[in-house]
């Protein structure tokens, strides 16, 4: 397919600015090929304007061999869409007990290191893991979370978890685990980064150790910028709508297990937090945490549900949303989507661009989607932007067929 | 009186009802206990409907009672329980809902561990759904059969403050009987350990009408009516509490601690009780206990809440 002219689709007022990059997806293969494969994974990415995704090593097994990162890369290669970087474990079969070869990894091209799902919770161990990556040149992503203290919890400890009797997750589960972390930081100087903060007092722990000079970076995800606790109980408000009566969607039935997802979705204050962080630079990157699941997996009862939200295609949508309420311009937002990541990664610009329709209305839905993962709270919704060219590598990958009434 | 006419099609939680739609249900227990106390225990308004009977969580009292009611509507009953059923091996609740579905129930009155579960399966059949009581979250029934039991104690219940003392936390009763008595005027104290107590009611983002008050004694000075939770006795383990008997001795019922009501104050309890735990023998049978008027009218509002949402029209 010919490739368009850039000054072409702008003049037909199409958006048409540098590919996104998610430095956190879960593509689900090896192990749980039911809810996810790095096929359907790096088509969806495209879909939503990430010509780059990184994904997460929590698979079966997990990603803590070079072969394993190797066959990953060959597998998204094959795929022929969005370009799959692979992330390797911190700690050997993510267990939590030894380092995984992190020099090893690296050279077989692992982009990064994270136990995300399973935060290193032996404080000696993520020291000497913050201290090893330097020499594999790699940063460090860590899901901050105090198991112990988050326990049970099934959504965020608020008066609506109090109201539906729903086991809570404190927002200081999160909070003592930033506090760790960045005294690790601290104590190593080493390069650190803290993927899907939610909280306000996680926040303000990262501003002030960006104002000490600590070589920190973090990143929040759309549905933390856009959606609060209050969709546990049926709400479909946006963060930045201000009555129930003004949300453009009615209530929905309570406990949507698709609004179940680690770290849960938290106050509006919370998220107000997490605007004012990405506003001023404290929140550097805007990262997904796609999390598709398989059907069986989330329609359970509630608290036996598993946690993830499929976030791909639906990111640009809600961020524009957040744009259009006032909530941060848009070079902000489209910066923290491509710019941050690449160099919180330290990845060189690959020239991938992408063009976004942004009046195109279009409605979530389960058959539409790319993501073998339809577990979104958003499913039924109309939504606002979408992408209609994803080129990658010099060449389109992905195209909604409005190309041609443009060409 | 009641303007009220009944167009639920399930009752899950009486957290989003209007004081009519209580009041409505009320007088239809009021009726109903008409029905109970003739020497032939049996009304036609059900004849020829399916009552199931989904427990998936043990409980003997609760499914009894709905049992009960149903039979005297002349309804045929089903049993479904976990012990021994599908559930026990491994069949999820879509499955189950299918299959009961499928079956062609009327009315599925269902009791589950997991909160919201009622919302799940009522989403996914055509049957009539009664929550029976999910997890930590509602129990509607009890709510409304602790408010038909106030009522006949102490008439309107405006202005009338009621103590709820124990495990609120994990407490469906607590959650219910707060949004059936305080749209019907009454306040609530909410009494126990800190550790038992949700966080954000506990720092001061209460429902409203709803009071905390850790110190029991206080709590009851001049308290309408006292209700006491079942302390479940694992809580002791799991790190909540020092010991049963601290908890018995800083949130038990007792005569000394009952007198600070106000005279002939009553003292109910959801059952089954852990006496000594939670409430004193010479409480629970007591002058003042209405604890056995709450089994009795229990079976008259489960009766009402049928016939509203499935009884032939007459």
């Amino acid at each position: 397919m010919v490739l368009p002219a850039r000054a072409d689709l702008e003049r037909r007022g199409l958006l048409v600015v540098p590919g996104f990059v998610d430095l956190h997806a879960h593509l689900r293969e090896p192990g749980f090929e039911d809810s996810e494969t790095i096929a359907t994974g790096a088509r969806a990415a495209l879909r939503g304007g990430f010509t780059t995704v990184c994904a997460m090593p929590n698979t079966e097994p997990p990603i803590d061999s070079a072969g394993l990162v190797a066959e990953l890369m060959a597998k998204g290669a094959a795929a022929d869409a969005a370009r799959v970087l692979p992330i390797a474990c911190i700690t050997r079969g993510r267990r939590g007990a030894d380092l995984a070869d992190l020099v090893e990894l690296a050279r077989a091209g692992a982009v990064a290191f994270s136990d995300d799902g399973s935060p290193v919770s032996d404080s000696r161990l993520f020291r000497s893991a913050l201290e090893y990556a330097q020499v594999a040149g790699r940063v460090v992503i860590e899901h901050p979370q105090d198991v112990s203290l988050s326990g049970n919890g099934v959504m965020h400890e608020g008066a609506a978890s109090a109201g539906l009797g729903l086991p809570g997750m404190p927002a200081a589960a999160e909070e003592t685990a930033v506090a760790r972390d960045l005294a690790l930081a601290r104590l190593t100087g080493a390069r650190l980064h803290l993927t899907h903060l939610s909280t306000r007092t996680a926040i303000e722990l990262v501003r002030q150790a960006k104002a000490d000079g600590l070589a920190v970076t973090a990143d929040v995800t759309p549905h933390h910028l856009a959606l609060t606790d209050e969709w546990v109980s049926g709400s479909r408000r946006f963060a930045w709508e201000g009555s129930e009566e003004d949300a453009r969607q009615g209530a929905a039935i309570p406990y949507d297990p698709n609004t179940k997802v680690n770290p849960p979705l938290r106050t509006r204050a919370d998220v107000e937090a997490c605007w004012a962080g990405l506003r001023d630079g404290t929140i550097d990157a805007i990262a997904t945490d796609h999390a598709p699941h398989a059907s069986i997996r989330k329609e359970v009862e509630y608290q036996d549900a598993a946690f993830g939200i499929s976030g791909l295609e639906t990111a640009l949508p809600l961020m524009l949303a957040g744009v259009s309420a006032g909530r941060a311009p848009l070079e902000t937002v489209l910066r923290a989507l491509s710019e941050a990541p690449r160099r919180i990664l330290g990845l060189a610009d690959t020239g991938d661009w992408i063009a976004i329709d942004r009046d195109a209305e279009w409605t979530v839905d389960a058959l539409e989607l790319g993501s073998k993962g339809k577990n979104t709270p958003l499913l039924g919704r109309r939504l606002t932007g979408r992408v209609v060219i994803a080129v990658v590598n010099g060449k389109v990958r992905y195209d909604a067929g409005a190309s041609a009434a443009f060409a | 009186m009641t303007v009220a006419t009944w167009a639920r099609r399930h009752v899950l939680s009486t957290e989003d009802w209007s004081r009519d739609e209580i009041e409505l249900v009320l007088e239809n227990t009021s009726a109903m206990t008409e029905v109970l106390s003739r020497p032939v225990r049996r009304a036609p308004p059900l004849r020829g409907r399916t009552v199931v009977l989904f427990f998936a969580e043990a409980s003997t009292r609760t499914r009894v009672s709905f049992e009960l009611a149903a039979k005297a509507l002349s309804a045929d009953v089903v049993n479904i329980s976990a012990a021994g059923s599908s559930v026990e091996k491994g069949e999820t609740l879509l499955d189950t809902v299918r299959t009961l579905d499928a079956l062609g129930g009327d009315v599925i009155v269902m009791r589950h561990s997991a909160s919201g579960a009622p919302y799940f399966v009522a989403a996914r059949t055509t049957a009539a759904v009664i929550n029976a009581g999910d997890g930590w979250h509602a129990h509607p029934t009890q709510g409304l059969l602790d408010a038909y039991t106030l009522r006949a104690a102490l008439g309107d219940l405006a202005g009338r403050r009621i103590v709820v003392v124990g495990d609120v936390l994990h407490s469906r009763v607590a959650r219910s009987d707060i949004h059936t008595l305080v749209p019907l005027g009454a306040s609530i104290t909410l009494s126990g350990p800190p550790t038992l107590m949700p966080s954000a009611w506990r720092c001061g983002a209460l429902p409203p009408g709803v009071t905390y008050e850790p110190d029991l004694d206080r709590a009851l000075d001049g308290a309408a009516a006292v209700i006491a939770l079942r302390l479940q006795r694992e809580r002791a383990e799991s790190g909540l509490l020092p010991s049963l008997r601290e908890y018995a001795r800083t949130w038990g019922l007792n005569e000394a601690r009952v007198a600070r009501m106000r005279p002939d104050a009553p003292v109910m309890h959801p059952g089954p009780m852990n006496e000594g735990i939670e409430i004193e023998a010479s409480v629970a049978h007591g002058a003042r206990s209405l604890i056995a008027a709450q089994v009795t009218n229990g079976v008259a509002v489960r009766m009402a809440l049928l016939y509203l949402l499935a009884g032939h029209p007459s």
